[in-house]
C-alpha cells in the first residue's frame, strides 16, 4: 500500500506541475478550452486519486478547485490574473497539503480552508458536496453543472430490476455506489416480492428499491450508471424540487417503518439511510474539522526517491544484458576445452566482454540522467510571481531544457538556480521605466540555457538588464576593507567579490536579495558538485553566469599516482600536465616556498608526503614527477613519486560510513580489491592558500613578479 | 531468575582486548572478518587504521586497543574485525573495530548490567554501558554508538571554507 501512496504522491505533484504550467499558459480574456480541460483533468486526477487514501482535505480543495474549472469551462468566468493567481495558490496549497500528507507531517489546515474558501467565494453555482468514493475513471471529466435556475435539486429513481439481473454479473450495490458518489443517497428497499426461504432462488433477485437521490446532477449521468443494467430492469427517473423532495423522503420512511414492523429481521439495509437537512457548506465544513489523525497512520514515511526511466533506456540496458550473456556463454565454450590455438579466440573474447562491460555501465549511467526541464520548468512559475511583485515585466526563454544531467547534481543545482534566477530579476532586469528611459524594450528577457560542453554541462543564466557596476563593486569592497583604495584589481578579481560572503552592492535589501547572503552559497554548491561559475557582464547591457558542471558525479575519468607506498587518485580533468624537474627552473623562495617555472607562469609546489605524513621514495625533487593541476582558477603542482596507470573509477562516498576530509573527495576500490583515495585538487588548492606558511608565499610571489 | 525476566535478557558478543573482555549488543554486529589491510587516510587519528573495501562499500576500521590506549599488536592470520552499526544521529553507519580475538555470546539480562564505579578521570567512562558477571568473569559491556562518535570519529563536518 505504501507504494501506492508513494505513487499516487509522484503522480499527484506532476499532475500539479502540470496544472502549474498549463496556467501560466492561459491568457487574460480569453478561454482556451484545451489547457483549462487539461488543468481540469489534472485537478480530477488528484482528487481521484485522494478518494482512494481518503485525504479528506485533499478531496475537497480538489473538488473546489474543480468546481471553480469547471465553471470556466462552461463560459460563467472570464480568466482574469486575478483568477489565474487564485488559481496557482490554490495548486501551493494543494502541493503543501500533499507534502505534508507525504512526510506525515502536520499541516496547516487553517490555510488550506482560507485558500479553499476564497475558491467558494468566486463560484457561481453552490458547492456540491465532494464524492466519498472515488471516480472510477478519474480521467472522465465530471458532469458539467449547468442552469441552475432549472435544475432539479433530486431525483427520485425507481429500480425494479428483473429477477435475471443477478445473473448478468450486475450487483446493484455497485450503481449505488456509484449514485452515492455524486451526491447524497437514500435507499429504500422494497422486499415486499420476497418468497418464502424455501422457494427462495439465490440466483434471483427478489427487491426492488426506491432511491432517494439529493445533488444537482442532470439525468444524463444518473442513466449513464444504469447504462448496464439497461433491460434488466425496470427504470423510473422522476425530477423532484424541494418540495416533493422533502414530501417523498417522509412517504419512503414511513412506507420503511410499515415493512420494517411487518417482517421479523429487518429486510437487509445496504446503507443506513441517513436523514441530513443540514446545508451543504456545513457538511464540508464538517468533514473538514475531522481529525485528520487517519491520515497520518503511515506518519514515518520516509521519502524514498524514484526516478522515471525512458522505456528506450531499459530496452537498450536489456540488448547490452544480452549481448553480455552472448559473450559469457562464448567465452564458457572457449575455456572447456583450451589450447593455446584458441588464444586468439580467448582474446577477442575478452575484448568483447570489456566492451559490454562498459557499454553496461553507461547505460546504466544513464538512467540515473534526467532531462534539466525538470528544474528549469519551475522558472516559469517563479519568474510570474516575482515580476507581479516586483512591478517588473519579465519575459523568460528556456532553451536546451533536454539536456541530460545527473539526478544528484540536477537535485543540487535547483536552489542555486532559483537563486541566480531570483537575483537577476531582483537587481539584473530594470523597472520598465527605467528600461525605457535607457532605450531598451520594457518587457526585459531572461534566457536559461543548458547544452553539453566537451565533459561537462554548461547553464548559462542571462538578463538583458542593468549589468554588474563594477565601479560600486569596487567602492563596495573598499569599504568593506577587503581592499586598499591603491590597489589596482583586475575585472575577475572584482567579480570575486560578488562572491564574497555578506557582499551586496544592492542600494536597498528587499525580502528577496540584497543581503550579500546567497552567492556564496551559490558557489558553495556549484563547487561540492565539481563545478565551477564564471560572470560576464556588461553596464547596461546585461549579465550572464556560466555554471560548468561534471556530467556526473558518480564515474570519473582517474589518474593514479603513487607516493610512498600509497595509491591516490586524481581527476584527470584537473591535470594540466606532469614533468619531470628540471633543477634549474626551480625557485625557493625566502627558504620556505618551492616555485617551478613552466614556460612564462611560476607554480608553487605541493609535496604530498609532507602534507600526508608520508614516507616517500624521494624527498629530491628531481627524482620523483610534479603534476601540475588546476582548480578553480589556480594552478599548483603536487610532487608525487610516481605515475601509474589511468583508468575509470567509480566513486565511493566516504561520508557513508566515516565522514568528510579535507582534500580528498572520495574514495575507489581499485581492481585488486583494496580501497584508494581519490584527491579534491580544489580542496587541496584552499588548503595550500589559506595554511600559514603559504600566506608569505602569495605574498612573496606578488614582491617577485613585480 | 523467572521466565519474565529471561525474556527481557539480551545476547552479547564478547570479545578479548588485552586482558579483558568486553561485549557489544549481537544485534549491532554485521560480521566478522579476518584481517584485511586498510587504507590509511591521511592525517587522521593513529587508532583510524584507514578504511577498507566491504563488498563496494567503504568502511572504516577503528584499532580498539589504540582507541584505549593500549599496547599496539601486530597485525596479522589472528587479527579479527568486528563489522559493527552504529547509530550516529537518525543515520547509519558501518564501522569496523580491530580486536584480539573474538570469544563467545552470552545471555545478559538488562537487571545484570550493573553500572559502573566512578573511576574519576583515570579512566573515560563514557563508553562504557556497565559491567556484568557471567560466569563468575567481569565483561565489560560497550555502549558501541558512543565510542564510536566521539571525537575525531564524530559526524560533525568542519566546514572547510
Amino acid at each position: 500500500m505504501t507504494e501506492v501512496r508513494q505513487l499516487f504522491f509522484e503522480e499527484s505533484f506532476e499532475n500539479l506541475d502540470m496544472m502549474e504550467s498549463s496556467l501560466l499558459d492561459l491568457e487574460i480574456g480569453a478561454v482556451d478550452k484545451e489547457l483549462i480541460n487539461t488543468i481540469f483533468r489534472a485537478a480530477h486526477s488528484i482528487k481521484g486519486g485522494a478518494g482512494i487514501f481518503k485525504f479528506e482535505h485533499v478531496i475537497n480543495f480538489a473538488h473546489t478547485v474543480e468546481t471553480l474549472l469547471d465553471e470556466l469551462r462552461n463560459d460563467q468566468h472570464i480568466v482574469t490574473q486575478h483568477l489565474i493567481d487564485l488559481l496557482l495558490r490554490g495548486v501551493d496549497t494543494l502541493r503543501a497539503l500533499l507534502k505534508a500528507l507525504q512526510m506525515g507531517q502536520e499541516y496547516n489546515a487553517e490555510a488550506v480552508l482560507a485558500c479553499q474558501q476564497e475558491f467558494t467565494a468566486l463560484l457561481i453555482t453552490p458547492l456540491s458536496p465532494p464524492p466519498e468514493h472515488a471516480h472510477p475513471h478519474p480521467e472522465t471529466p465530471h458532469p458539467p453543472v449547468t442552469e441552475v435556475e432549472t435544475q432539479p435539486v433530486g431525483w427520485h429513481i425507481r429500480f425494479k430490476p428483473y429477477p435475471r439481473l443477478l445473473k448478468t454479473g450486475n450487483d446493484p450495490i455497485n450503481l449505488f455506489r456509484a449514485l452515492d458518489a455524486l451526491g447524497e443517497l437514500q435507499i429504500y428497499a422494497d422486499s415486499s416480492q420476497l418468497p418464502a426461504f424455501a422457494e427462495l432462488d439465490f440466483q434471483n433477485c427478489y427487491l426492488s428499491w426506491d432511491l432517494l437521490f439529493t445533488g444537482t446532477v442532470e439525468k444524463a449521468a444518473i442513466t449513464e450508471i444504469f447504462e448496464w443494467v439497461e433491460g434488466d430492469c425496470d427504470l423510473e427517473i422522476i425530477p423532484l424540487d424541494k418540495t416533493a423532495l422533502a414530501e417523498t423522503r417522509i412517504a419512503m420512511n414511513k412506507a420503511l417503518e410499515a415493512s420494517l414492523a411487518k417482517l421479523v429481521s429487518p429486510p437487509e439495509k445496504i446503507i443506513p439511510p441517513e436523514v441530513t437537512e443540514t446545508p451543504k457548506s456545513a457538511v464540508v465544513s464538517e468533514i473538514q474539522e475531522k481529525p485528520a489523525h487517519n491520515e497520518h497512520l503511515n506518519s514515518h514515511v520516509n521519502e524514498a526517491s524514484s526516478i522515471r526511466v525512458g522505456i528506450d533506456k531499459i530496452d537498450a540496458l536489456i540488448n547490452i544484458v544480452g549481448e553480455l550473456v552472448i559473450t559469457q556463454s562464448m567465452l564458457d565454450q572457449v575455456g572447456e576445452d583450451f589450447s593455446v590455438a584458441r588464444l586468439e579466440q580467448l582474446r577477442s573474447g575478452l575484448a568483447q566482454l570489456e566492451r559490454n562491460t562498459r557499454e553496461l555501465q553507461e547505460s546504466v549511467m544513464r538512467i540515473r540522467m534526467l532531462p534539466i526541464s525538470y528544474s528549469f520548468n519551475r522558472f516559469p512559475r517563479l519568474v510570474h510571481d516575482l515580476s507581479t511583485q516586483l512591478g517588473k515585466k519579465v519575459e523568460i526563454k528556456l532553451s536546451g531544457e533536454q539536456t541530460e544531467l545527473d539526478k544528484t547534481v540536477l537535485e543540487k543545482m535547483s536552489d542555486p538556480l532559483v537563486h541566480l534566477v531570483r537575483n537577476a530579476l531582483d537587481h539584473g532586469i530594470e523597472m520598465p521605466e527605467q528600461r525605457r528611459a535607457a532605450g531598451k524594450s520594457e518587457v526585459g528577457l531572461l534566457k536559461l540555457h543548458a547544452f553539453h560542453q566537451g565533459g561537462n554541462i554548461m547553464i548559462q543564466i542571462s538578463d538583458d538588464g542593468a549589468g554588474f557596476n563594477l565601479e560600486r563593486i569596487h567602492q563596495k569592497a573598499i569599504e568593506k576593507g577587503l581592499l586598499t583604495p591603491d590597489e589596482n584589481p583586475t575585472v575577475e578579481q572584482l567579480y570575486e567579490f560578488i562572491f564574497h560572503p555578506g557582499f551586496s552592492t544592492a542600494q536597498q535589501v528587499s525580502d528577496l536579495s540584497g543581503r550579500g547572503v546567497g552567492m556564496d552559497v551559490v558557489r558553495r554548491n556549484i563547487r561540492d558538485l565539481g563545478g565551477t561559475i564564471e560572470i560576464k557582464s556588461e553596464i547596461g547591457k546585461g549579465s550572464r553566469f556560466s555554471i560548468r558542471l561534471p556530467l556526473t558525479l558518480a564515474i570519473l575519468d582517474g589518474q593514479l599516482v603513487r607516493v610512498g607506498n600509497r595509491i591516490y587518485i586524481l581527476s584527470l580533468l584537473s591535470i594540466i600536465e606532469s614533468l619531470r624537474i628540471q633543477p634549474n627552473l626551480l625557485s625557493v623562495l625566502a627558504g620556505k616556498a618551492e616555485v617551478y617555472r613552466v614556460r612564462d607562469e611560476y607554480i608553487p609546489i605541493l609535496r604530498l608526503y609532507a602534507l600526508f605524513n608520508i614516507i616517500p621514495s624521494t624527498t629530491q625533487l628531481e627524482q620523483g614527477i610534479l603534476v601540475i593541476v588546476e582548480g578553480e582558477g589556480q594552478k599548483i603542482g603536487l610532487f608525487v613519486d610516481e605515475l601509474l596507470s589511468q583508468q575509470q573509477i567509480v566513486i565511493k562516498s566516504l561520508e557513508t560510513n566515516y565522514k568528510q576530509i579535507h582534500g580528498i573527495s572520495g574514495a575507489t576500490i581499485l581492481g585488486d580489491g583494496s580501497v584508494a583515495l581519490i584527491l579534491d585538487v580544489a580542496g587541496l588548492i584552499r588548503q595550500f592558500y589559506s595554511s600559514n606558511s603559504v600566506h608569505t608565499f602569495s605574498e612573496l610571489s606578488v614582491g617577485a613578479m613585480t | 531468575m523467572n521466565n519474565e525476566e529471561t525474556k527481557i535478557a539480551n545476547k552479547y558478543l564478547t570479545f578479548v582486548l588485552a586482558t579483558e573482555e568486553y561485549a557489544v549488543d549481537i544485534l549491532r554486529v554485521q560480521e566478522i572478518k579476518g584481517w584485511n589491510k586498510p587504507t590509511p587516510i591521511p592525517n587522521t587519528p593513529e587508532y583510524l587504521c584507514g578504511v577498507i573495501n566491504l563488498r563496494g562499500t567503504i568502511v572504516p576500521i577503528i584499532d580498539l586497543r589504540l582507541r584505549f590506549g593500549l599496547e599496539r599488536l601486530p597485525y596479522g592470520q589472528m587479527t579479527v574485525i568486528v563489522v559493527v552499526r552504529v547509530l550516529s544521529g537518525n543515520k547509519e553507519r558501518i564501522m569496523g573495530i580491530v580486536v584480539d580475538a573474538v570469544s563467545d555470546v552470552y545471555d545478559i539480562n538488562e537487571t545484570d548490567i550493573k553500572s559502573t564505579p566512578e573511576f574519576g578521570s583515570v579512566i573515560n567512562i563514557e563508553f562504557v554501558k556497565g559491567l556484568a558477571n557471567v560466569c563468575e568473569k567481569m565483561i565489560i559491556i560497550l555502549e558501541i554508538d558512543a565510542l564510536l562518535n566521539s571525537d575525531e570519529l564524530a559526524i560533525i563536518e568542519q566546514t572547510a571554507h
